[in-house]
């Protein structure tokens, strides 16, 4: 657990952190209301006697008191998908409409893809990327349960995703060549997912955080210039590491035509501002406006999520 | 990427299905220009004469074939052909003497069907979801693709696609969807 004593100088109340941290994650399950209301998965959860608790933030996300979401009459109709109640934060951000253009550039194994689909009411383009042939699969399988018909599937570097295959540059009237919406939920040294994967830390090194933070920065620039004048990217991981964090904020704010936008994350859920100053680093001061989401806050695994418009 | 010759190896033959890529399915017959693609008229006909499913049910999707005979149901539109990894959702098996419709297709639309749908009772469903075959001597409907279905929630909702033949309902539940909910 060593790592995550470099952030006892950011963090309040660091000893309920790192307790927190040595907890298991209770298992959460989201609605998806392209196949069943909230009302009706409660329903059939109750009739067949699966113990939950609505988190109080949101009554489609569900803490289930015992056996995985994967045993029962309401996950096999795709009415349910098991999802970190934490990773629901980012899509709520994006807040994408349904008609929308949206690109999500990690998306597997695809829970806030799916999500993304259901905040568009499964209308619009939903374009969802990974450069692991391995996780799409994943990704492909937990669309199909979920019933989603406005995903398309791509197997690209997000750091140069390409519009081509949509008809970039033609006269095609159905053609694709920006988006109105990006997430990039990052690769990341995962730290937040301690709760979750007990051994998440055993690999972590900062030559790992340095030669990912290179990936993070490529993918948010690119989600940046694939995005409209006006649109809006949200950017994400599940680490604490400021180097993955803020500092890649700061270098698109450096390089690409973009600004932070406030975000409110849902009443009842807490999180901390940005930091602007870390290991002798200034970072712009308006990566306040990102939140960091630590595990003692909210009893969730911990995570990083910012919201930036794109201006150029 | 994309091969820009859509015309065949030979300039002669009509173009052929690359099951590399998604291909729009024509309107009609007289759009179609693949030999045997089926085309956007038939599929909705088919659904609402096999299931009675509206039409009105697809008139936001697009529909495309990717592989032979392996046709997809999408949102919105894109340029065609287009070569992704995946487009939409998979709802049909054709060219061949019976279309099947996939398990994602059915538990997605099948709550419009009005025939060829076979109620369930809780065991049944229960073996139905665990992939078993099962003797259904009561059905009196048409042999084939038909779906299955159970009442959860207070309302009838479908499991899967079943093969019943000879009295004999057979579960079509692809073996990594398929779940002991007993």
């Amino acid at each position: 657990m060593q790592p995550l004593e470099r952030y006892a100088s950011i963090v309040d109340e660091f000893d309920a952190f790192r307790a927190a941290c040595d907890r298991p994650l209770p298992s959460v399950v989201r609605v998806n209301t392209l196949k069943a209301s909230i009302a009706r998965a409660r329903a059939a959860l109750d009739a067949y006697n699966v113990e939950y608790e609505a988190t109080d933030w949101h009554p489609g996300i569900l803490r289930l008191e015992e056996r995985g979401p994967g045993t029962s009459w309401p996950y096999f109709h795709g009415w349910l998908h098991g999802q970190e109640e934490v990773s629901v934060l980012p899509a709520l951000a994006l807040d994408p409409q349904p008609g929308d253009v949206v690109w999500d550039a990690c998306a597997a194994p695809g829970s806030k893809t799916t999500q993304l689909a259901d905040l568009m009411d499964d209308r619009g383009v939903l374009l969802g990327n990974d450069n692991n042939l391995g996780r799409l699969s994943a990704l492909r399988h937990n669309a199909e349960r979920l019933g989603i018909t406005n995903l398309v599937v791509t197997n690209q570097d997000a750091r140069n995703f390409s519009f081509k295959p949509f008809g970039d540059r033609t006269d095609d009237e159905n053609r694709i060549e920006a988006v109105d919406r990006a997430l990039v939920d990052a690769p990341c040294s995962c730290e937040g997912t301690i709760r979750k994967n007990p051994d998440a830390l055993d690999q972590w090194s900062m030559d790992h955080v340095e030669s990912v933070v290179g990936i993070q920065k490529g993918i948010l620039r690119r989600a940046v210039q694939a995005t409209r004048a006006g649109g809006t990217v949200v950017y994400s991981t599940c680490t604490f590491a400021p180097e993955e964090n803020e500092a890649v904020l700061d270098h698109a704010l450096e390089t690409e035509d973009c600004e932070l936008r406030e975000w409110e994350p849902p009443a009842g859920f807490e999180t901390d501002p940005g930091i602007t100053e870390w290991d002798g680093d200034e970072y712009d001061p308006s990566v306040e406006l990102a939140h960091r989401v630590y595990p003692h806050r909210n009893d969730t695994g911990g995570f990083f999520c910012a919201k930036l418009e794109v201006t150029g | 990427m994309t091969d820009p010759n859509t015309d065949g190896v030979d300039g002669d033959s009509p173009p052929e299905n690359d099951g590399h890529r998604f291909d729009r399915l024509p309107a009609t017959a007289a759009e179609r220009e693949v030999p045997g693609r089926p085309t956007r008229a038939e599929v909705v006909q088919w659904w609402e004469q096999r299931y009675g499913i509206p039409p009105a049910t697809w008139e936001e999707h697009t529909f495309w074939e990717k592989g032979n005979g392996k046709l997809w149901a999408f949102a919105a539109d894109v340029v065609s052909p287009i070569p992704v990894e995946s487009l939409g959702l998979r709802i049909l098996r054709t060219r061949q003497e019976h279309w099947k419709p996939s398990t994602d297709a059915v538990q997605r639309f099948g709550r419009a069907a009005t025939e060829n749908v076979v109620r369930l009772d809780r065991t049944e469903a229960e073996r139905f979801a665990r992939g078993e075959d099962q003797e259904l001597p009561r059905w009196d409907g048409d042999w084939g693709y038909v779906i299955a279905a159970h009442e959860i929630a207070d309302g009838v909702e479908p499991i899967g696609v079943g093969l019943y033949l000879h009295g004999e309902l057979r579960s079509t539940v692809p073996k990594g969807r398929q779940e002991d909910l007993s």
